[in-house]
């Protein structure tokens, strides 16, 4: 694209004009502009969180529900500091280990929401929080039957992963690494695996812990990320939230530049042709 | 006036009857538009709070949105 600028200038429109074409992420009928979704657990204070969600870019934002804490002579939910006109709250089902228990709270989300989606986790084991998946499969069939748009939170396993579309999830969610682990993706070849063989929009959840995780996770061609603890566990959460929206940006942007093959041998830049005698 | 003695969010609480979780909530001090009542395990939808009825031994959990991933 021609620039209309003085010459020290032509980069600041080559940086928005030129940009591979991409369509809007669309999940269960609904389109959204960022690829990234951040929670809002574990942030130190109140302000760290807005101000960090802000600077993500993130539309996708994710909440809990949990007992209203009877004692605290004030006790202020989630919404008090999020605009349910701001964000779309997606709510999880964190912290269930039995299909009947996620069920029991997306089913009150959905009475204490805005919105029929649920981000549906089904937990198997208390240390690694790997997902339970034959109780995850029985919820996800059960609460897409009664309508939800579910996006399930499963392992880098495709057979499972596919069976979560045929149980007719919105969304698959397949882990980078543990919750909150911040080990990174640890599986980038199952987790393209997934991402080929799914329709449905493929969200890699939990693991990531820096820029580079998720630059190199969008990189795979997946959907989008969601994460929590990468943001809300850094030293400056605000900062961290913008370097990860960058990086989600140019991991889906070299995705779709569609990178250079890997060669095992040095391959010149320079031409050899006119080199001195 | 005969009072109630009901569980909530896991706790025994007498509560002035004859009661409805609308008044429950008000009791409380809390927000209907902000929090779901669950009673006897079963959703109570908020145009149904009014003509819900509480007695004796029911157990209600008051939930809401908090910070989550």
């Amino acid at each position: 694209m021609k620039s209309v600028l003085p010459p020290y200038l032509s980069h600041m429109t080559t940086i928005h004009a030129e940009r591979a074409t991409d369509s809007p992420l669309t999940i269960g009928g609904r389109a959204f502009r960022s690829r990234l979704m951040v929670g809002t657990g574990k942030y130190r204070n109140n302000g760290d969180m807005v101000r960090a969600i802000e600077a993500s870019g993130a539309e996708i934002v994710t909440v809990a529900v949990r007992r209203v804490d009877l004692d605290r002579s004030k006790d202020e939910g989630i919404l008090y500091h999020l605009s349910p006109e701001q964000y779309f709250l997606l709510a999880n089902t964190a912290g269930c280990y039995t299909a009947d228990e996620a069920m029991r709270y997306a089913r009150l989300s959905r009475e204490a929401g805005f919105n029929e989606f649920v981000k549906l986790e089904v937990i198997g084991d208390r240390e690694t929080l790997l997902p339970d998946t034959e109780g995850l499969l029985t919820a996800a069939r059960e609460l897409a039957r009664e309508g939800f748009k579910v996006l399930a939170y499963t392992n880098d396993d495709l057979i499972t992963a596919l069976r979560l579309e045929d149980a007719g999830c919105a969304a698959v969610m397949p882990l980078a690494s543990p919750i909150g682990s911040g080990l990174g993706l640890l599986n980038p070849y199952g987790i393209r695996t997934i991402k080929r063989r799914l329709s449905v929009p493929v969200i890699v959840d939990a693991g990531v812990g820096t820029a580079s995780d998720a630059c190199l996770t969008m990189e795979q061609g997946v959907d989008g990320i969601l994460m929590n603890t990468a943001l809300a566990e850094a030293r400056d959460p605000v900062a961290m939230a913008t370097a990860m929206r960058l990086a989600v940006e140019a991991g889906r942007q070299a995705f779709l530049a569609g990178r250079m093959p890997r060669r095992e041998v040095a391959m010149p830049s320079t031409p050899n042709a006119g080199m001195l005698e | 006036m005969s009072e109630l003695e009901i569980m909530v969010n896991g706790e025994p609480r007498k509560v002035p009857g004859p009661a409805t979780a609308a008044g429950l909530l008000r009791h409380l001090g809390l927000d209907p538009r902000t929090v779901v009542v669950e009673l006897n395990r079963k959703i109570v939808r908020r145009p149904q709070l009014n003509d819900t009825a509480l007695a004796d031994g029911d157990a209600v959990e008051l939930v809401h949105f908090v910070g989550g991933g």
